[in-house]
């Protein structure tokens, strides 16, 4: 590196330990050389100082006069977003440590075309705005969208899987998401040398064949040094130069968060995450505090105003989209804590800091917050963890004993909902998810839809028999799953070509290595009901009934049969052979840009929707109602008991799904425990059982029933509640009706 | 089913009946399946979280000669009736979730009333011991007796038991046999007794309004908490209408109709009169 002896010489280093972070790019190392391990417990926190109070008073009068003005206060009609494209904003400049808004004022959504020029008008139209005339003319005429270039290219068959549902919410209409950026970068070396860095890339790459991937890769790093000087620009624009490296705490989440915001102004990704920055930030404020330049209180200031930042992310979706995420998500998900390769742990004093912002500013569903959990991490965090997730039921929980080793490093974040990728040089490929559940109805029906009764898949014989023979299911579905992979895949082709081509991530990129290892994500989702589907034929003598156009519209199981979520290996095995197959069927096709399958199963809260658009399934399932969310056991399936279901939901094979097997878990407080700290035990060795037994990951609710038909009923009074819902957080009250009845409606884990 | 509530109730509370329970106690045949000790059981549960120390797997075995008026499981009231199960069954059920048990965890057996069928808490005790798991017994101690062979059963049993939760349903006889149908001389005997071989207890106590939430028997209850050693944790359960279906269904009376939940500011009352913030030998 050309600017090594100076960068060594750099003021900003002072009393950092040295390591191979001085002469190259390296986050990790620089962590691992300077980290300091926190084992107490949280009495050291401070409350929010009266600047932050006052500033999240304002924030949440405004999100409550938003959600009253029915979701959007104002909008950009006109003015593309772009890193560069907005003035600087604030909620109060005078009391703000931490500075930064998506455009010029508080939660007004900016314009994001590029995903698809429809979509930006079809959701500004929606809550009353219109877009500029001139905007539709440049985008329909003059340019072209991520979304337009899909539609260019997508077969046939690819859009009838897409119109019938059988694969949904796919990323042809906004952005993909899921890069987690190496936001510290920018606070620990400058922009300036992570452009020079970025310049010796280019230089490197292409010496050789100009072949169509080189010449791909050379435009973007082009596009990554353009986008790093944007953000320079745009920090410069609220008095900030962040040329050279940050020198104080302050300075350093200012500067990465510098780097988030450019992220979130040029893409409305389905999942925004802000990374794993805790340890790096508790290096800077512990080097203050020893400096005596910042105290406590001052250290949870900035973290809670930074946190502040990302609660206060949002785009504009349309109505559609909001039934498929509900709540409007953005997934800034923080990933805190966890272990490194060297076996310590990553519990610093920041990690706590973080927790507390929920107790300072309140819960709220951003950012997405996911603990890292290791069985070696300090019991104090860990119960700390958990009696946060009693009071606020805000955490998500990850086996970061299985992720550092699948992943094979301990400098991964989680990058959407429960995906890990490692920061410094993995991305995902964000793929949605095919529906299992209607695939096992298309076996039945030879491929033909059962509720829009079209030939959707192909015109294989359906079963024709009065009962089905597993035997024969079996065939048939063996040979359905095979066109599902065809189609599913080549529907994700077709996308990420297209979002590169024109709605590439160039801030979100600048941020990372430049040779990536890359992976393709794809999704499932109604894999109880499949699996319980399977298990009735095979097991329960399964009757069919018929509409008048032969369609297979409901069913009649003769026998009882065992249901995956009791630790019944009969039923179980079939979930497990679920995912192994649709995994070994998707990669026997060819993958963008060389990347590496996973899956995940994971809904969101698409379980409704995906629900909504099936028919009655052999399970005894009635048409419309809801799949279980994510790699739940299906609604009344679980007769065995809360452990019961975990251990089933923990046997599903990680190393096939690593994009996350979600397992959304509510429980009363009382079932915990009658006092705080039988809550927090029993909480603290439930997650530790469930995931020595490798079980992945686990959303955490801890209310009653009682308190969410209360909620339902009377909103204003529960303006903040916040449930955990498969792989993220939302308010209550901003859940649909629908959405808001399935949440009541799922497994209560209680005892009397 | 019917003979559940019609049986029982003539004996209730009289000497003859007391004797005649005991004798049966005495009497009574261990039942075997193949030379295989078993226990009648009613239930299981895999997530017990306050049902003992940690989180602990739960069996609720059948059969119980009290008739608490505020039993919300009326249906393990019937004896020698239930799944029978040996001790390796349980076992089987039980240790894949030994992994959520934690350093405290374990098995636990409830009720029912588990002294009822102690020569099958011992042999699963035991092999419990030998494979290092927890062991709880949740009781009311209304089988207790110092008579043999059954006092040298319970020593037995009480070797390879790391912790009791002992329900005292009422402090004063009288009130405990209008409550119960049974005195509690006994019941506090063995709590003695467990004080005497220092064997950690959590000691529970329902308040239910109109029957045992009156703060002279409260007083009077915390001071004779407080002459045992062996307290570690004591708990005031406030009393619910959870199982009042179950009477319905079974065609019982029930006897506390129109009594509400107590309020939570008696609640509070009771655990300061019983001194609930002292023990906290559960902490460590």
């Amino acid at each position: 590196m050309k600017q090594l002896e100076k960068r060594v010489e750099s003021k900003a280093w002072e009393g950092f330990s040295g390591g191979n972070w001085q002469s190259e790019v390296d986050i990790r190392d620089f962590i691992q050389q300077n980290f300091k391990q926190y084992n107490g417990d949280e009495s050291f926190l401070e409350d929010a100082t009266p600047a932050t109070k006052a500033l999240n008073d304002r924030l949440v009068a405004l999100k409550l006069e938003e959600r009253a003005a029915g979701g959007v206060l104002d909008a950009d009609t006109k003015v593309v977003s772009t890193i560069t494209s907005h003035g600087p904003g604030y909620l109060d400049k005078t009391l703000e440590k931490i500075v930064g808004l998506q455009t010029d004022k508080p939660l007004k959504k900016a314009l994001m075309p590029y995903g698809g020029i429809r979509m930006a008008k079809d959701a500004l139209e929606s809550y009353g705005l219109k877009l500029d005339p001139e905007m539709e003319y440049f985008f329909n005429d003059l340019s072209k969208t991520h979304n337009q270039g899909v539609f260019d290219a997508y077969t046939p068959d690819v859009k009838r899987a897409r119109h019938y549902k059988i694969v949904t919410g796919l990323p042809d209409a906004y952005g993909r998401g899921r890069i987690v950026g190496d936001f510290p970068r920018i606070a620990l070396y400058g922009i300036d040398y992570l452009v020079a860095s970025k310049l010796d890339d280019l230089d490197n790459y292409g010496d050789g064949e100009m072949t169509d991937s080189v010449i791909q890769m050379r435009e973007e790093i082009s596009e990554q040094i353009r986008a790093l000087n944007q953000i320079k620009d745009m920090a410069a624009s609220y008095g900030y130069d962040i040329s050279q490296p940050a020198t104080t705490a302050q300075e350093a989440i200012q500067w990465l968060y510098f780097g988030y915001l450019a992220a979130i102004k040029q893409q409305n990704g389905a999942a925004m995450s802000i990374g794993r920055v805790d340890t790096f930030i508790d290096i800077f404020v512990e080097r203050d505090i020893e400096r005596g330049i910042l105290n406590e209180k001052e250290a949870q200031e900035l973290i809670d105003q930074f946190t502040m930042k990302l609660r206060m992310v949002s785009f504009i979706r349309t109505p559609e989209y909001n039934s498929l995420f509900s709540g409007n998500p953005i997934w800034a998900t923080l990933s805190l804590a966890g272990m490194g390769i060297d076996g310590e742990h990553h519990v610093t004093k920041t990690a706590f800091r973080f927790l507390n912002t929920l107790k300072n500013m309140g819960a709220a569903p951003e950012p997405n917050i996911t603990l890292l959990w290791s069985q070696k991490l300090p019991d104090t965090f860990k119960r700390y963890a958990a009696a946060v997730s009693v009071e606020s039921s805000t955490i998500q929980y990850e086996n970061d004993d299985l992720m550092r080793k699948q992943w094979g490093t301990d400098y991964y974040a989680i990058a959407c909902c429960v995906s890990a990728q490692p920061v410094a040089n993995g991305i995902q490929y964000f793929g949605a998810r095919a529906n299992l559940a209607k695939t096992v109805l298309y076996a039945i029906n030879g491929g033909k839809d059962e509720i829009g009764k079209a030939q959707v898949g192909p015109a294989y014989e359906p079963i024709s028999s009065e009962y089905i023979d597993y035997d024969e299911f079996m065939q048939k579905f063996d040979a359905m799953i095979d066109w599902l992979a065809d189609v599913y895949v080549n529907a994700l082709n077709t996308i990420h070509y297209m979002h590169d081509k024109y709605y590439y991530e160039s801030a979100q990129l600048a941020l990372k290595d430049t040779r990536l290892d890359r992976t393709f994500a794809t999704g499932i989702s109604g894999l109880s009901v499949a699996a319980d589907s399977i298990s009735a034929i095979k097991y329960g003598h399964v009757k069919v009934i018929r509409d008048e156009d032969g369609i297979a519209v409901d069913f009649k199981a003769d026998n009882d049969f065992p249901r995956y979520g009791n630790n019944d290996e009969r039923a179980d095995e079939i979930a497990v052979w679920l995912v192994k197959s649709l995994y070994t069927k998707m990669n026997k096709h060819h993958l963008y840009r060389g990347s590496k399958l996973s899956t995940s199963v994971l809904t969101i809260t698409s379980n409704v929707v995906y629900g909504k658009n099936t028919g009655t399934t052999p399970n005894g399932r009635q048409k419309g109602e809801p799949f279980a969310p994510g790699a739940n056991p299906a609604y009344g399936a679980e007769e065995s008991g809360a452990l019961a279901s975990l251990l089933s939901v923990a046997k599903l094979p990680y190393k096939y799904a690593t994009d996350g097997i979600s397992n959304t878990f509510a429980v009363t407080p009382t079932t915990l425990g009658h006092d705080e700290d039988l809550q927090k035990d029993t909480l603290v060795n439930m997650i530790n059982g469930y995931m020595k037994n490798n079980g992945h990951h686990l959303n955490i609710n801890v209310f009653n029933r009682e308190t969410l038909l209360d909620a339902q009923v009377h909103p204003e009074k529960y303006p903040t509640l916040t449930i955990r819902v498969s792989g993220y957080c939302v308010y209550f009250a901003d859940l649909t009706k629908e959405q808001q009845d399935d949440v009541i409606s799922r497994t209560f884990h209680q005892t009397m | 089913m019917a003979s559940v509530g019609a049986t029982i109730p003539f004996i209730l509370g009289s000497e003859e009946g007391r004797l005649m329970l005991q004798r049966q106690m005495h009497e009574r045949k261990v039942p075997t399946r193949d030379g295989k000790i078993i226990g009648y059981v009613h239930s299981t549960e895999s997530f017990g979280a306050v049902d003992g120390p940690g989180i602990r797997f739960v069996v609720f075995m059948q059969g119980c000669n009290m008739r608490c008026q505020f039993c919300h499981n009326p249906d393990t009231w019937r004896k020698n009736v239930g799944t029978e199960m040996t001790t390796d069954e349980i076992l089987q059920m039980a240790l894949p979730y030994r992994q959520f048990w934690g350093e405290k965890g374990g098995i636990t057996l409830s009720g029912g009333e588990i002294m009822l069928q102690t020569e099958f808490a011992l042999e699963l005790f035991t092999k419990c011991k030998k494979l290092g798991i927890n062991t709880c017994l949740d009781t009311c101690g209304q089988p207790f007796t110092r008579r043999q062979p059954w006092f040298d059963n319970f020593k037995k049993l009480m070797k390879v038991t790391d912790i009791l939760l002992v329900d005292i349903k009422h402090i004063n006889s009288d009130e405990h046999r209008k409550l119960t149908g049974f005195r509690n001389e006994n019941i506090l005997d063995m709590c003695e007794f467990l004080s005497d071989i220092n064997k950690p207890v959590w000691i529970r106590h329902v308040l239910i309004p109109e029957r045992t939430d009156f703060d002279n028997y409260l007083i009077q209850l915390g001071d004779y908490i407080k002459t045992l050693h062996n307290v570690e944790k004591v708990e005031v359960l406030p009393y619910h209408t959870m199982g009042v279906h179950k009477y319905r269904e079974m065609g019982i009376k029930y006897k506390l109709d129109g009594i509400e939940p107590p309020t939570p500011e008696r609640v509070r009352n009771a655990e300061k009169l019983l001194h609930v913030a002292d023990y906290r030998g559960y902490l460590e």
